[in-house]
């Protein structure tokens, strides 16, 4: 049995519908790429599981139990953490404020400050700075240790690599690669095709609300992403 | 010059009251950017509340009564907050102003027909009278003083909460960002509830104090809504200690009124609060960024 | 759409039902101004009681339902025009009537500053803003001797006889001024709605931004309509007060006047101009049947007021006009395929209406 399970998900944002009746799964211990352009609707996917946006009850499983629908807070002590597209830090925090926010509703485990700070040193020497004077790579540090620090057994990343310079996005992703030892089940939302596919077990492509491709990154070819990806 | 210092001396003790009253108000809008028009009514039902207790209860002093007061506050806020407030959340203000609004006619009418119109004053002996000499002949009234230690203490208490408890950073967090904060598992319903329960333990302390100093009356809310209001907007949005000044600003340009005559003492107080306005509309002292 | 059928659409405004109204209105009107003939004393005085609080309350409505602005101290403005008027006809000798409109003009001159401090606010700090302007109002006019201070002042004789014209009498006077007030602030209402400049403050009030971005002056936009407001509000106020013929600061400043107008404008319908038609009316029945109950009238009114905006923040009328979809005062516009026109393309769905 899947960890996360997703049946027949539809979803909509205000007056218009963004997702329509998704498919997918997740594994435990599985890394599952989510590519798709501008208005996949790949965030509003992360967001429906989150709790952000309303969907029906059954379409989404995790360990089993029909979460969907249910209130964002509830899905964190459940075991679902999400990094926000754009980082989303409190910008009247402090970078340790901002991780300890993380733990508000922790589960037990093994993400500490300690280890957090042992992930992304950078940030130790930060800790007591505002978060607002960060730049972008380490409010992303912040933003994914904030995630970690509530022990999530999914951890989901929506646009990592926006608005972040190649040297970074690899530095960011290469420590995701730590997580990914750990045993951390991840669904990781890119525009970003390149690093999201190095290191995913499996992907599904998005388009226009839908799923257009999904498999394993070397079973499919190059054209048969850009296709799936455009819609040409 | 002993006139000028006793004027201002005066007017830290009182304005120190102001800045307590503010304190609440301030909390509250700096978290979930509401305002409670009944601030005020609450303020003086709190005062009504406290006489109460203490004839159900046959306790003499008011001070004792806030034992049982403040829980009792605590809980009423909260519950205000939860079944009443928490539905007018939203982008428009119109909701929980005129909701607020409705409160406070409901609290004055309610008060009116619950114990008359008459003015009422919370009885603390020879407390309220004592006086401590300074030099120079001038005096310090011992309750003024214990006011200003009691709203110093609780603002300070307050700020505490905020900046280093856990529930102090989830105040915050939810206040920058209240979606993500939800992602942090913050339930909002629950939290507001909690910061207004919190406001309103003050506004208990705040009630008991205002009811020892001067008398009351059901109609009284308003103007404790005014001075709440004046020492938020001359101190500056967001910040506790800078509402606490702004309270005591406002006191001792009232009380430097009430040198002139004893019927400036509120026009000099509203003039300040217009200077300001027009000066720093900001305040004195606003929370940057925001 | 292809330019074929754009060029055949127009803009209306008018709905069946307010074309129907616009029928009835005439001899509605012409009743109301017969009234001095065939009423009694008691009902003319409620009806200019009733004329007068639904001037108000579209005024308050114009500020906050349509430009956003709550105000929380427009009985500052009843207050004033109330003492204008008393200033003007005792100190200044100006007969009544006259004295009545130019304390409507001074309202308005007044709220210039007024707006220029209070709209350094926002949101609910702006409508406590608002509040503070009127206790300031209340306890200058306490200081002012020569209107009577804190212990008011009567409107003497020979005034109060100067409005005594034939062969209405005062009554009739007071009556037809209250009606006229009431259909100017009614319409004046309406046009300003209707006008290119109602539909941007609607825009501001729907979404200051998106608003800004399409180059409407907000805040001129707000000060238009909170001196119109002051106007309309002050204007009543004097008349209000010249039907008293005493004034003393704390009547003339008391908050219930501001009470009452938010009252009446919630459960009518906040942001509609039937609205407050329909929340008067439920005011003074409510009044009818339960004023003997002193402060208890007053919890119940607030009681409501908050039930209201809890569960049906649209007003009495707000449900009933969407239910209905009826429009008496129709302001919104609405883009209409014009039949007679000759086209080949047919467009989608069937009259083919786009509102606004």
């Amino acid at each position: 049995m899947s960890l996360l399970e997703i049946r027949k998900l539809s979803a909509y944002y205000e007056d218009f519908q963004a997702l329509f009746d998704i498919n997918l799964h997740a594994d435990q211990g599985e890394t599952i790429a989510i590519i798709g352009s501008n208005g996949a609707g790949k965030s509003t996917f992360l967001q429906s599981i989150a709790g952000v946006v309303p969907v029906a009850k059954e379409c989404i499983l995790f360990n089993g139990k029909p979460i969907g629908g249910m209130n964002a807070w509830d899905v964190v002590s459940g075991g679902i953490a999400l990094v926000p597209e754009g980082r989303r830090l409190f910008s009247s925090l402090t970078v340790e404020e901002n991780l300890q926010m993380g733990a508000y509703r922790a589960a037990k485990g093994d993400w500490t400050l300690e280890k957090i700070y042992e992930l992304f040193p950078r940030l130790q020497e930060r800790r007591t700075q505002a978060a607002s004077t960060l730049s972008g790579g380490e409010q992303q540090m912040v933003a994914i240790g904030r995630a970690l620090m509530s022990n999530p057994k999914l951890l989901m990343c929506d646009e990592l690599s926006l608005g972040l310079a190649p040297i970074i996005i690899s530095q960011i992703y290469a420590t995701l690669a730590k997580v990914k030892e750990r045993g951390t089940t991840m669904l990781i939302v890119e525009q970003d095709i390149r690093q999201a596919l190095a290191i995913s077990d499996r992907f599904y492509c998005f388009r226009a609300g839908r799923v257009s491709l999904d498999g394993l990154p070397r079973e499919v070819s190059q054209d048969q992403i850009s296709r799936a990806y455009f819609g040409v | 010059m002993n006139v000028v210092l006793d004027t201002i001396i005066q007017g830290i003790l009182l304005g120190a009251l102001y800045g307590l009253f503010a304190a609440g108000l301030s909390l509250v809008f700096g978290i979930m950017r509401l305002i409670n028009v009944a601030h005020g009514d609450f303020i003086v039902l709190a005062a009504f509340l406290a006489l109460l207790i203490q004839q159900v209860l046959h306790i003499t002093s008011p001070f004792a009564a806030l034992a049982v007061l403040i829980p009792l506050m605590f809980i009423m806020g909260y519950i205000l907050q939860r079944v009443i407030l928490n539905p007018t959340l939203g982008k428009s203000i119109l909701r929980p102003v005129l909701v607020t609004f409705g409160l406070s006619v409901i609290i004055q009418n309610g008060l009116l027909e619950g114990f008359s119109a008459d003015s009422q004053k919370l009885q603390a002996g020879q407390f309220a009278v004592q006086s401590i000499p300074l030099s120079h002949g001038l005096a310090v009234g011992l309750f003024p003083l214990t006011t200003l230690i009691v709203c110093v203490a609780v603002i300070a208490l307050l700020q505490w909460v905020m900046y280093h408890t856990k529930l102090g950073r989830a105040f915050r967090a939810t206040s920058d960002d209240q979606v993500t904060a939800s992602l942090m598992g913050v339930n909002w319903r629950n939290l507001f509830s909690i910061a207004t329960g919190i406001t309103m333990a003050t506004v208990a302390i705040a009630g008991v104090f205002m009811g020892i100093r001067t008398g009351f009356g059901p109609s009284a809310g308003p103007d404790q809504l005014i001075f709440s209001f004046e020492a938020v907007i001359i101190g500056g949005l967001g910040s506790l200690w800078g509402t606490l000044i702004g309270g005591i600003l406002l006191g001792v340009a009232q009380s430097i009124g009430a040198r002139i005559s004893t019927d400036s003492m509120l026009l000099a107080g509203h003039l300040a609060f217009l200077v300001v306005l027009m000066v720093r509309p900001n305040g004195l002292f606003p929370r940057r960024g925001d | 759409m292809s330019s074929e059928v754009l060029k055949n659409v127009v803009v209306r405004r008018s709905t069946k039902v307010s074309r129907v109204f616009t029928v009835i209105l005439v001899p509605v009107l012409l009743v109301l101004l017969s009234a001095p003939h065939w009423g009694s004393r008691g009902t003319i005085s409620l009806m200019v009681e009733f004329f007068c609080y639904l001037a108000i309350s579209q005024m308050w409505n114009l500020l906050a339902g349509f430009a956003g602005v709550v105000s929380l101290g427009q009985h500052a403005f009843i207050g004033l025009g109330g003492y204008m008027l008393f200033l003007l006809t005792i100190v200044f000798g100006i007969h009544p009537l006259l004295a009545l409109v130019l304390a409507g003009i001074i309202c308005a001159i007044v709220s210039l500053p007024v707006a220029g401090l209070v709209f350094r606010l926002q949101g609910a700090y702006l409508a406590i803003g608002t509040w503070v302007i009127a206790e300031i109002f209340r306890l200058a006019f306490f200081k002012v001797s020569i209107l009577g201070g804190g212990s008011g002042i009567s409107l003497p004789v020979e005034i109060a006889d100067s409005i005594d014209i034939p062969p209405l009498g005062r009554d009739g006077v007071l009556y037809l001024a209250a009606l006229i007030l009431c259909i100017l602030a009614n319409f004046g209402a309406y046009a300003m709605l209707c006008s290119r400049g109602g539909l941007g403050v609607k825009a501001i009030r729907d979404n200051e931004g998106a608003a800004r971005s399409c180059g409407i002056d907000n805040v001129r936009m707000k000060l238009i309509v909170y001196v119109a407001s002051a106007l309309g509000t002050g204007l009543v106020g004097a008349l209000i007060y010249l039907n008293e013929f005493y004034i003393a600061p704390t009547a003339a400043f008391d908050i219930n006047w501001t009470s009452y107008m938010i009252f009446i404008v919630v459960i009518g319908g906040i942001g509609t101009l039937e609205g407050p038609i329909v929340g008067t009316i439920v005011f003074f029945v409510l009044r009818e049947y339960l004023s003997s109950l002193g402060s208890w009238y007053l919890i119940i009114l607030g009681a409501l007021a908050i039930a209201i905006m809890l569960k049906m923040p649209e007003g009495i009328w707000g449900a009933l006009g969407m239910r209905f979809d009826i429009h008496v005062f129709p302001t919104r516009r609405r883009l209409v395929l014009d039949k007679g026109g000759e086209s080949d393309v047919h467009p989608h769905g069937g009259a083919g209406e786009v509102t606004a």
